[in-house]
């Protein structure tokens, strides 16, 4: 706006009015220039410092420590237990999110019902997405207590002889927290490989058909193949996203008992907000920044590829 | 138009049976699947209208003797509760706001102009995207505190910007993109400028995209949690989800109450999901789906 007016005033001189025109599509990214700059470009710098010092924030001098505090993490057991954690809690959560996320945008792609039963299954289909973190946590946890409704079903049906401290038991709770994770997660899946799916040709299938393809083939040769782009952009957005999975740990298990629900991005909070080992916890942030970028890294690839 | 087959369907080769087995299978499935989806919330909605003790009762009911809204006008005649609605609203609507001006300006750019730094740009706002909000935070927190911004709602606004803007510019980016440059440039030989044909022309045709993208910003902004719980200190400026995790902390477990607090806590996302399904799906697939 200012840029175009400027412009106009300065009409005389060319080159002046050159480098303006230049600016113009500058004067509109100004805003989100400097937003991006000061919190998350500075902060990545900051953090990065941080990770390199001795006790940054509490010492009012810190010193340079070169790699110090990543080799101190790396051989601590409780962050390789972390590691671990949070790979068994995303590669399981991205697997059944897209098992569920296909099999019900196929149920719900079918042409045997209605179009007006098919959209009443899909508003309920999508609810869990609907819900915050903070909620699906609290909400489960009155579900999976030792006196709640499940339990109550699991022990009427005989399928466990006493009750389950799904939450609290060293053996079961990295279970049930991913099991919270995926039944939060899957309609991100479903929606778009139903947008995915209504979007082959119906010939494909008819020539399928036609030249004797049963049903199970159509679905290995036809299907899949077709949803192979959405499918690999969702599971590695979600591979990223589920990778910093904070809240629902944070408001379920808050990584215990005994660390066995314990994540990269919890265990990065407690040292640097409970412990105030701020140098460690910033080596933390940054390791998961790197692992971040790598996956995104094939994104952008992978976007990019598509697009040509 | 929409005419894909799915594993599900079989082509009947005489006339579709009214009930074939395939459609049995089909809607058991489809009911199996509902209460896997449902449930869990139905069972949020029945506790609410219970009372404390009957929470846990044995066998457990979905409706009991003791219906009430007793524990929502308990959550509602509180005013510290009351009062992280008011931020969680004020914080989500400033937000929305924002992301909106700022992101559609920059999508606009990057639309319709050609200019250097453009591509290591673009790039930079989708690689925040994939940037961990736990890494952003220990230096927002020294950030913030330098800026004199810890426990205000500039804090939660600027923070949950980072990342709804990065999302915002991407949406209306590729929205400008589907709109033809001739469309500007009549309204710039009509001697208006390129700031009225923005704002003439493409902001009133974009407005699926525009509601779109706000409802998506609203409710991450409205569920956000990491930053609100560690940028706001004073039991005013919390927000609903950093204050249903107050509830959950205190000694007495009010099951009721929380899950009062939860229903009223979902209300707007859903609000906003019910009546705007279909751009509530769009902004949903807008990450993995091209075209």
């Amino acid at each position: 706006m200012v840029a175009d007016k400027y412009i106009q005033a300065s009409s005389k001189n060319r080159t002046l009015r050159k480098v303006a025109k230049r600016l113009v599509p500058f004067a509109y990214l100004a805003p989100t220039i400097v937003l991006l700059t000061v919190l998350s470009l500075v902060p990545i710098v900051m953090v990065f410092r941080y990770s390199l010092l001795n006790n940054v924030i509490m010492e009012r001098n810190p010193v340079f420590v070169g790699l110090a505090n990543y080799v101190e993490l790396i051989t601590d057991k409780v962050f390789q237990r972390a590691i671990l954690n949070t790979m068994y809690f995303t590669v399981s959560s991205v697997v059944f999110h897209l098992i569920l996320g296909l099999t019900f945008a196929m149920l719900l792609n079918t042409k045997l019902l209605s179009s007006t039963t098919r959209a009443l299954f899909r508003v309920v289909y999508i609810l869990p997405w609907v819900f915050t973190a903070t909620i699906i946590a609290v909400l489960w946890r009155l579900m999976l207590n030792p006196n709640g409704v499940i339990n109550y079903v699991l022990l009427w049906s005989g399928l466990v002889s006493e009750k389950v401290e799904f939450l609290s038991s060293k053996q079961i709770a990295l279970h049930a927290v991913t099991f919270i994770n995926i039944w939060a997660g899957y309609p991100f899946y479903m929606v778009s490989l139903l947008a995915g799916l209504q979007g082959i040709p119906n010939e494909y299938y008819e020539a399928g058909t036609i030249d004797g393809a049963n049903r199970r083939q159509l679905f290995w040769y036809i299907t899949l193949p077709q949803l192979r782009p959405i499918i690999l952009s969702l599971a590695m957005l979600d591979f990223i996203w589920t990778m910093h999975q904070f809240t629902l740990i944070w408001m379920t298990t808050g990584g215990g008992p005994l660390r066995v629900t314990e994540m990269l991005s919890t265990l990065t909070y407690k040292l640097a907000f409970s412990s105030y080992e701020f140098s460690q916890a910033s080596a933390s942030a940054f390791i998961i920044l790197a692992l971040s970028m790598i996956v995104a890294l094939f994104y952008v690839r992978h976007q990019r590829a598509s697009d040509e | 138009m929409n005419t894909s087959l799915s594993k599900n369907s079989t082509v009947p080769k005489s006339k579709p049976a009214k009930f074939s087995i395939a459609k049995i299978l089909l809607i058991l499935g489809l009911l199996l699947g509902a209460v896997y989806a449902g449930f869990p919330i139905l069972w949020m909605v029945a506790s609410s209208f219970k009372s404390n003790t009957e929470i846990f009762a044995y066998p457990p009911r979905l409706i009991t003797e003791s219906f009430s809204f007793n524990a929502y006008s308990v959550v509602l005649t509180n005013p510290e509760k009351v009062r992280f609605f008011i931020n969680s609203y004020l914080v989500s609507i400033l937000v929305t706001l924002f992301t909106l001006i700022v992101g559609t300006l920059a999508g606009y750019s990057f639309s319709r102009y050609a200019f250097a730094l453009k591509k290591p740009l673009n790039m930079i706002i989708i690689g925040v995207q994939a940037v961990p909000p736990i890494t952003l935070l220990i230096p927002y927190f020294s950030l913030i505190i330098t800026l004199k911004l810890y426990n205000t709602y500039a804090a939660l606004v600027l923070t949950y910007m980072v990342f709804t803007l990065s999302y915002a510019i991407i949406m209306m980016t590729g929205y400008f993109n589907t709109l033809p440059k001739e469309l500007d440039e009549a309204v710039m030989i009509d001697g208006g400028s390129r700031l009225m044909a923005l704002w003439r022309v493409l902001i009133p045709i974009s407005l699926p995209g525009i509601v779109g993208t706000g409802i998506y910003t609203f409710m991450l902004a409205w569920n956000e949690f990491l930053f609100a719980l560690t940028l706001t200190k004073t039991i005013d400026m919390r927000t609903v989800p950093v204050g249903i995790q107050m509830l959950m902390g205190q000694h007495s477990y009010e099951w009721n109450e929380m899950m009062a607090m939860s229903v009223l806590g979902c209300l707007p996302v859903l609000v906003l999901y019910l009546f705007f399904q279909r751009y509530f799906m769009a902004g949903m697939t807008a990450g993995s789906v091209k075209g």
